[in-house]
């Protein structure tokens, strides 16, 4: 086989297993759901590691599979484009899937949507497979949309629960507030380019980078600053940053297979993905790079702090993963693209682990979400507490894990970033290494370590409940918690091992090797960060055992150990404190409960604002003054005449009517036949 | 052999009066007496009807941007009246979706209409043949004819088989049309007094000052804003969905709208260029309000019907806007957005009809949870309504993006307004699916809700094969276009002003 239809097989393989799941499902045995998608998606993993190696050794391509759509000049194809970037994204989907579609056997084995959840985690393959291989804009977006469509169905998979289909609802609506963004940079991409195929438009783009546009009179914007950050409001959507973040939380609504696979390892970060794709366009525009940098600090750090307070368990991962695609965001901002993609890959690998490890341990509490109820779980899950310290490990950044490799590395291209916004993005980052440590480790301390609290009767339950409510929850005072069976165990230890290793082996050919050359473009004079970066990569830390070393004794390391240690001390030496600290600071506690009251704006604003509009137009616009004052006022003038003449008729009105259109074709026959 | 060349050379007589003829047999020999002979000969005809029709597809020249299938006879030598057919890249694609959606409306109506079986199905057969008059009459007059004629059948679809309010929607639709199409005959008969003729390709060569420009384009405007309908004419049109049948909805939807938008490519814009320049911003403006205010407004309804009703008008304005940026790239999308909606509008206004059939309500507030009870159509109530809200691989999409793309190229806040459909359209077609499919199971009646039969499943299953197939692969849908949309806006681009003698 060829590589081109390797790379199509790997496309259409999960398709293929989705559709047959999702469309006879019902009619089949119930095995059959997993061991088909498995299949479709096992081995399009086998396929994408093939078409890795071969990139590695030197393969890329750029091909249509057909034209889309032809109109005027402009041509839309759908189309691979094979590059190291792409290879390495296909591997890490295709990868985190095939894991999560084994763990779901055991996560999902009593649900009676089985066969329908395996068809929708295929389907979101495909779709994810779409979006990372393809060669042109209007694919990008059918992918975007396409991962968006399954996240929604995804998230309100418990159809009969409030809150899920709130949520999906709630994300579907305000990623598409980023797709809006996104289309009208497609459509700014489209008018200056005359193109949507990347290979085009990034090599128009040098060329156009001075253009300056007028959108409002008097005001002259660089055309490419607009392209780029209404390209990256595109990524604001799908990779939740701040303001457009609120959907993410709750989407935690959702089954917790999904949490990993589309919530945290792949899908939010397409944002991400698409950006660093994009590196010739935001290269020519410092100031999107500056926008994108305190975008991505502020989700960084004030996410991060939201984290806290959650007593969900999946919760606390998510405002994690919100706070880290910060971090991925503000590399991008300082030009490190490479690095962002680095962070990417090593967070894909870990937080799956830490959302399948919550799975795990949700299963084994009974569907339990409460961190309150937990504690020594160590004790009966040992597998599940040492995955979950080793993802834990790795997130905050503990050097020779794979976190720490790409997170130091952000940290460092940012301090040695000169871009508008690049002290506060510094900042942020290194407080939230601070605040990542503490909330990692206070989740892990309360599940893992201490008093086994769901044997005391005062359990608290206001947490929500990861399965249908008709379901039993809640460990019994006098149950054990056990370990779930081996389909759950397998993908913690096979994730566990690269969130451990990958980033040791990956960070010296990624970041500062050949790997993304010629696929992602930084201007150097403009924005030396990464240049300086790999300079002190070569010359003083020589090598990845030599920067961990280094890492022991420089400030981050500092932070993440501070705030382990302060975890420890509040949650497990002297609970009483956190305690009385929430009493003393009633108003930060309130701020963060509230989430800075975001979604409260939002919906009074937004939501509630739309439909006031929308019913004064109607009531108001079509009803009193279209309707009232014009149409039936018409109406009843002629009413009133009509009423006079009305007695000169009789008989049933739809005889007349039939009789007026037979005599119409009598006529027109008739005139036909006499000429 | 003789049958066939005759055939061959008058398609769009055989596409126009097989299905008049065919209503009238039904009306005939149908009775309520004996409904499945009624329903099965229908069917018959309506499949008979669409088969004739299919040549406009496998013998279209695609490089041909006239008049193709052309059939010329004079019918009225005293006013130089002719009966002159043929189609463009533009109509032929609009006959077959009519021919198409007859079909799927008699299926649609087999055990749901159990009085006056003969007539409601001659009504749609007989408006079928109708309305492909009006896509493919060259003669002006003969256009009027149709476009008068195909209005009673659905009169009386609503008047006789609508709810309760009917006799209110029918009079206001009437109301509505009359003023329009008044306005339009007396453009019609200016261009006649000016030309001597009412040959339409008469009237694009006729050189007409501004000012009269202005006031056919005015007067044709009238006619057709109503059918579309564009906003501030559209209330009529919620009014006629709500008390329609679901047939009547579906072809309304389907067909109807996509008259107005048709004829403003065959009339308004060729015949009066330079005022079709002119009054751009004005039409864009119109546009616009409808695809912003009236998704509002769609967002806020609590009939189902009435909140289809608005959407479609919102869609329309796509059309619309297409029309107007006077590129390819809009001009196209406004086209394929036409055929688009034809297959999602059918296809929600069906779904609508499979829950009225069950639960005789159409208030969002009376379901909820209904997927507990009907998984199979809810799955398909999702895709519709998805492809509603123009997600991509879904033809709602392939329109929009189109149009929305040449719109930023026009104005960028043009282009802005018409993307917000992305968070508008989402919210209220979501919104909908969220209040009655998802949820625990409302009341006792969803509870005793059974999920669709294999009828609706089959005609479902079509129309979601069309909405995946053509938004997967939308280029058979342009290739139709493309030499139409070409030779329309190099005509659009020259003057027909008189050149001024100095």
């Amino acid at each position: 086989m060829t590589l081109p239809q390797i790379s199509l097989l790997i496309v259409l393989l999960p398709l293929i297993a989705a559709a047959i799941v999702g469309l006879f499902g019902r009619h089949l045995p119930r095995a059959s759901a997993h061991w088909l998608t498995i299949a479709g998606v096992g081995a399009a993993f086998v396929l994408s590691v093939i078409v890795f190696k071969a990139t590695l050794n030197g393969y890329t391509a750029n091909y249509n599979l057909y034209t889309w759509l032809t109109s005027g000049d402009i041509q839309f194809n759908v189309g691979f484009l094979i590059d190291n970037l792409t290879a390495m994204m296909m591997v890490v989907v295709t990868f985190v899937s095939l894991m999560v579609h084994v763990y779901t056997i055991g996560y999902m084995h009593e649900d009676p949507g089985y066969s329908r959840f395996f068809s929708y985690i295929s389907l979101f393959t495909f779709s994810m497979l779409m979006l990372v291989m393809s060669n042109n804009f209007m694919q990008l977006f059918f992918g975007w949309e396409a991962v968006g469509l399954v996240s929604y169905l995804l998230i309100g998979f418990w159809y009969t629960r409030p809150t899920a289909i709130y949520a999906n609802l709630k994300a579907f609506l305000v990623n598409r507030v980023g797709d809006f963004g996104f289309l009208l940079g497609i459509g700014m991409v489209l008018f200056y380019t005359g193109s949507l195929d990347y290979a085009s438009v990034f090599q128009l783009a040098p060329s156009i980078a001075d253009v300056q546009i007028t959108l409002i009179p008097n005001l002259s914007w660089s055309l490419m600053t607009v392209t780029c950050i209404l390209l990256f409001i595109g990524a604001m959507g799908k990779s939740a940053q701040v303001p457009l973040h609120v959907w993410l939380p709750d989407s935690m609504e959702g089954p917790t297979p999904i949490s990993a696979l589309i919530h945290a390892a792949t899908m939010v970060t397409a944002g991400i993905f698409m950006v660093a794709r994009m590196s010739p366009l935001f290269e020519l525009s410092t100031t999107a790079l500056s926008f994108v940098m305190i975008i991505g600090a502020i989700t960084a750090l004030f996410m991060g702090f939201l984290g806290i307070i959650q007593n969900d368990i999946k919760r606390v991962v998510a405002y994690s993963t919100l706070s880290q695609l910060g971090y991925m965001t503000v590399a991008l901002g300082a030009s490190a693209y490479s690095v962002a993609i680095f962070h990417l890959m090593t967070h894909a690998f870990f937080k799956a682990l830490l959302f399948l490890a919550a799975g795990s341990v949700i299963m084994g509490m009974h569907h339990d979400q409460d961190i309150r109820n937990m504690g020594n779980l160590k004790k009966y899950m040992p597998v599940t507490w040492i995955t979950s310290l080793i993802g834990s490990l790795a997130l905050i950044g503990t050097p020779f894990f794979a976190g720490f490799y790409s997170k130091d590395s952000i940290i460092e291209a940012v301090a040695l970033s000169n871009i508008t916004g690049s002290g506060f993005a510094h900042f942020a980052v290194l407080a939230g290494v601070l605040v990542t440590a503490f909330y990692s480790f206070r989740l892990y301390f309360l599940v893992f370590h201490g008093k086994e609290k769901w044997r005391h009767d005062s359990h608290v339950h206001d947490a929500h409940h990861d399965d249908s409510h008709d379901h039993h929850h809640g460990l019994s005072p006098t149950d054990d918690p056990h370990e779930p069976g081996w389909v759950v165990k397998l993908p913690l230890i096979l994730l566990a091992i690269p969130s451990l290793v990958i980033g040791y082996i990956a960070i010296e050919p990624m970041l500062f090797g050949d790997f993304f050359k010629g696929v992602i473009v930084v201007n150097n004079e403009a924005h030396p960060a990464m240049e300086h970066l790999a300079h002190h990569f070569h010359e003083v830390l020589h090598s990845p055992a030599g920067m961990a070393l280094q890492g022991l004794m420089t400030l981050p390391f500092v932070l993440a150990a501070s705030g382990v240690l302060m975890s420890w001390f509040f949650y497990m030496k002297r609970p009483d404190i956190p305690a009385a600290i929430q009493k003393k600071l009633h108003i930060v506690n309130q701020i963060l409960e509230n989430k800075y009251g975001f979604d409260t704006l939002y919906v009074r604003v937004f939501a509630d604002g739309s439909r006031f509009i929308g019913e004064k137009l109607w009531k108001i616009g079509d009803i009193q003054l279209i309707d009232g004052a014009i149409v039936n006022g018409t109406a009843r003038l002629i009413g009133r005449i009509s009423g006079k003449v009305r007695h000169l008729q009789s008989g049933l009105i739809y005889h007349y009517a039939f009789a007026m259109i037979i005599g119409v074709f009598l006529l027109l026959t008739f005139f036909i036949k006499i000429n | 052999m003789m049958t066939m060349d005759f055939l061959n050379s008058h398609v769009l007589s055989f596409s126009i009066w097989l299905p008049i003829l065919a209503g009238v047999m039904v009306l005939l020999l149908g009775s309520d007496n004996k409904p499945n002979f009624t329903r099965w000969l229908a069917l018959a005809f309506g499949l008979l009807a669409f088969a004739v029709t299919l040549p406009l597809y496998t013998h279209f020249n695609y490089a041909d941007g006239g008049f193709q299938f052309q059939e010329l006879a004079r019918w009225i030598p005293a006013f130089n009246v002719n009966y002159h057919l043929g189609v463009d890249g533009i109509a032929a694609p609009l006959i077959l979706l009519t021919s198409f959606t007859t079909v799927i409306v008699v299926i649609a109506a087999w055990e749901v209409i159990t009085k006056n079986i003969a007539q409601y199905m001659a009504a749609f057969l007989i408006m079928s043949g109708l309305m492909i008059g009006v896509f493919s009459a060259l003669d002006g007059l003969l256009y009027y004819v149709f476009w008068e004629a195909m209005l009673i059948p659905m009169f009386l679809v609503i008047g006789i088989w609508g709810g309760e309010n009917r006799v209110y929607a029918t009079i206001k639709f009437f109301l509505y049309t009359l003023l329009g199409s008044l306005l339009m005959l007396v453009a019609f008969i200016y261009l006649y007094h000016q030309t001597g003729s009412f040959e339409i390709a008469d009237y694009y060569q006729l050189p007409l000052p501004l000012t009269a420009q202005i006031l056919i384009f005015m007067a044709f405007f009238m006619a057709f804003a109503v059918k579309i309908p564009m906003w501030p004419v559209h209330t009529w049109l919620p009014d006629a969905h709500v008390e329609a049948p679901t047939g009547g909805s579906v072809i309304l939807a389907a067909i109807m709208l996509k008259l107005g938008g048709y004829s403003f490519l065959r009339f308004a814009m060729p015949i009066a260029p330079d005022a079709a320049h002119y009054l751009s911003g004005f039409m864009i403006t119109l546009s616009l309000i409808a695809i912003v205010y009236i998704a509002l407004v769609a967002l806020v309804q609590k009939d189902m019907k009435k909140l289809i009703a608005y959407s479609s008008i919102s869609h329309m304005g796509f059309v619309t806007l297409g029309f107007f940026l006077f590129s390819q790239l809009g001009l196209e999308g406004a086209i394929v957005q036409m055929i688009s909606h034809g297959f999602i509008s059918a296809a929600m206004f069906l779904c609508v009809g499979v829950l009225y059939d069950r639960m005789h309500s159409r208030q969002i507030a009376d379901y909820g949870g209904v997927v507990n009870t009907m998984p199979i159509f809810a799955a398909f109530a999702v895709l519709f309504a998805m492809a509603n809200s123009g997600l991509p691989a879904t033809s709602g999409f392939v329109g929009e993006f189109m149009v929305i793309l040449a719109a930023v190229k026009y104005n960028f806040w043009v282009g802005f307004l018409a993307a917000t459909t992305l968070i508008f359209g989402a919210a209220y077609s979501l919104w909908m699916v969220k209040r009655v499919f998802y949820g625990d199971i409302a009341n006792s009646h969803v509870a005793e809700l059974k999920d669709i039969n294999k009828r609706e499943l089959l005609i479902l299953s079509v129309l979601a094969l069309m909405v995946i197939g053509f938004g997967v692969y939308p280029q058979p849908l342009t290739e139709f276009t493309h030499a139409t949309a070409a030779q329309f806006l190099s005509h659009m681009a020259i003057s027909k002003l008189p050149v001024a003698g100095l």
